[in-house]
């Protein structure tokens, strides 16, 4: 009996590793599989529901242009949160830059002078840089804490967006400026897109053979041929079948149709992803970032400077708060002072739904904006419902506790430590 | 024969408490000296002021007689000092090679990080420790206390350290890896590395220490050969904070 209960176990275990095993040779982080897994559930269940509005290119679409503005940030409360701070600023920040560049280009330039985008896209960048300066000081060289320094950030920052025109809004925006919005003529159409795919796939074959031949070189164990054409393959296609969709949405009353393609806040937000990913895993800034989330002390007696870092890191926020806020309201084509109102929860809840770990230390850029478009899809997939955003916020906010109650246990199972 | 290290004078207060009060201690090289005393005694604040985690606020510090300027932890590295913490200053989330080169990074000529290289020279110093761990690509947090203290020895070792400072490195040791931490402060001693060994355990620095120093209430005890004194009289000085009568200054 005992033998058999035995046997039992570890066949029971085999089976388990044998899965688990395909996943270790193949080198794939199985909490963002599961996440993925899960976001494809959710779209799947929704297409159901909604008798097949969800997987759509027109909603599948609008689905990617709402999410850039929440993943922008989240990339950034990623850093924030793994170095064990907090910014509930980000809404605020976004608010009242945004709110700065709509007058700069609507009342300090000439509206339609071609230069004015760019001039103003760089002062509200600016701008979001010194007020991020500003808040990293008061909790790197001052040990205020993060979560009032950000706080108190939230109430001026909201307030002095109001301030700035005294609650007016101010419309139109630039042209130029507007296409950072998506919109009707914000995106790049099917030849370009073509072309970001077609170097995307370059870049995905040229990072893998040469991953592969330095790690030959070195004579570290290489994973088989078969699970690199696997993972290479699939990425392909993901590339693929991503470029397909942006183009099969075709621009409203257009005969022929003009196929949309690639939304500008889209591309913006890849670009930003690529950068911030990179930043994390192959720059010291990076590796610093994660090892003051790991051990402060650590860090500090390595000689790195944690103040500086911490200064950085909330600049940072402060850059990726205002182009969010640059792409919130070109889409918006005008400047109003609530914009971004509570979005620092959603891009927290995103970071944190993404695998973030509020204890520092975990998280991953990839993991938050797989975070963003599982809000976004929630979103707009009970949008789509017609059910009362009242309800809405009430089962996002249920499904923000069991995302994160999922993760803590699987975290406990795997010996990640707390989440 | 220069000596590696002098500190002179050392004074350190924290607030209105005085941490320190004018400690002298010194270091040749191929030597160890254990640095002993209670808990607040000083020893820590004394190899924190070395190893550039405390500035002093009296005193000097001589590397090979040349009096220099420690403010920072990279200071210190710069003139050879390294230390192992009895905490071991790892950082848990990341992988060994990550500890080994924490804020020393090796860089690709494109500018970033070059972990394959760092996991290949990782491996390098690890084996001259004889430490064998299966996968350099696991958490720091994965791994024994044994093979985490080895990852600590194999950084300082690995950047060429002159002065290793050990605090308390057998503290969270089984029997065999002390021995083998023995073998290792042995192993280093030969090659010619002045050792600061901060312990509270006697036997370990009898075994190891050429000299002793005790410490008490931020005050300088006294210093003496190993051979020259006896373990009662090394407990007395921690204890009472004199020196024996016995004992010749």
């Amino acid at each position: 009996m005992a033998m058999a209960q035995k046997n039992l176990d570890t066949t029971g275990r085999e089976a388990n590793q044998g899965f688990m095993g395909f996943l270790r040779t193949l080198e794939i982080d199985v909490r963002l599989l599961g996440m993925v897994v899960a976001l494809l559930a959710v779209w799947i269940i929704f297409h159901i529901l909604t008798d097949q509005k969800f997987l759509t290119p027109r909603n599948l679409w609008n689905l990617a242009v709402q999410t850039s503005v929440v993943g922008i940030m989240a990339t950034g409360m990623v850093f924030i949160i793994v170095m064990r701070h907090i910014d509930l600023s980000v809404g605020s920040m976004l608010g009242f830059s945004a709110m700065l560049m709509a007058i700069m280009q609507n009342r300090v330039f000439p509206i339609e002078a071609p230069w004015s985008w760019i001039l103003t896209l760089l002062i509200g960048l600016a701008a979001g840089a010194v007020i991020g300066a500003f808040q990293g000081y008061w909790i790197a060289y001052q040990g205020i804490p993060a979560f009032i320094v950000t706080l108190a950030g939230l109430l001026i920052f909201r307030g002095g967006a109001w301030l700035l025109t005294t609650g007016q809004t101010i419309a139109p925006l630039n042209n130029t400026f507007k296409l950072m919005g998506g919109g009707l003529e914000g995106s790049i159409g099917a030849f370009w897109s073509w072309i970001v795919g077609m170097i995307a796939i370059a870049a995905i074959i040229f990072a893998a053979v040469r991953a592969r031949v330095k790690r030959n070189q070195l004579g570290f164990p290489v994973k088989p041929l078969w699970a690199e054409a696997l993972v290479t393959g699939l990425s392909i296609l993901f590339v693929l079948v991503f470029v397909m969709v942006m183009n099969a949405y075709t621009r409203p009353r257009t005969d022929p149709p003009i196929a949309q393609g690639i939304p500008i806040p889209v591309l913006i937000l890849i670009g930003v992803t690529l950068v911030m990913a990179g930043v994390a895993r192959l720059t010291k800034f990076g590796r610093y970032i994660y090892a003051m989330g790991g051990n402060p002390e650590a860090a500090k007696l390595g000689g790195i400077d944690t103040k500086r870092m911490t200064l950085y890191v909330f600049m940072l926020m402060g850059v990726l708060s205002a182009l969010a806020g640059a792409v919130a309201s070109a889409r918006l084509n005008s400047g109003v002072n609530s914009t971004g109102t509570l979005s620092e929860l959603y891009v927290i809840a995103a970071a944190v739904i993404g695998g973030t770990s509020l204890a520092g230390g975990y998280g991953t850029v990839a993991g938050a904006i797989l975070g963003a478009i599982f809000m976004q899809s929630l979103q707009s997939g009970m949008v789509l419902l017609n059910l009362n955003s009242s309800l809405i916020q009430v089962i996002i906010g249920f499904i923000l506790i069991i995302a994160v109650w999922i993760d803590v246990i699987y975290r406990r199972r795997t010996g990640l430590g707390e989440g | 024969m220069t000596k590696l290290i002098e500190m002179k004078n050392i004074s350190k207060f924290f607030g209105g408490i005085q941490a320190l009060t004018n400690v002298s201690i010194d270091l040749e090289p191929g030597e160890v000296v254990g640095l002993l005393g209670h808990n607040g005694a000083g020893k820590s604040t004394l190899i924190k002021i070395l190893s550039g985690a405390y500035t002093a606020d009296g005193g000097d510090i001589l590397v090979e007689g040349k009096k220099v300027n420690i403010r920072s932890p990279r200071d210190a590295k710069a003139h050879g000092i390294e230390t192992i913490y009895q905490q071991l200053a790892l950082a848990e989330n990341l992988a060994a090679p990550a500890n080994i080169f924490l804020g020393r990074e090796l860089m690709t000529p494109f500018g970033t990080v070059d972990d394959d290289r760092m996991e290949a020279e990782a491996r390098k110093v690890l084996d001259r420790l004889d430490l064998k761990i299966k996968s350099l690509r696991d958490d720091v947090r994965n791994l024994s206390g044994g093979q985490r203290q080895a990852i600590a020895i194999g950084r300082a070792i690995y950047f060429n350290a002159r002065i290793l400072i050990m605090d308390e490195p057998t503290a969270a040791l089984g029997p065999q890896e002390t021995h083998k931490v023995g073998e290792l402060v042995k192993g280093l001693k030969r090659e010619g590395i002045g050792i600061f060994l901060i312990s509270h355990d006697i036997h370990d620095v009898f075994d190891l220490c050429d000299r002793i120093t005790v410490l008490h209430n931020g005050k300088l005890v006294g210093t003496a050969k190993t051979e020259d004194v006896t373990k009662d009289e090394v407990l007395s000085m921690i204890i009472l904070g004199q020196q024996p009568t016995t004992m010749k200054a």
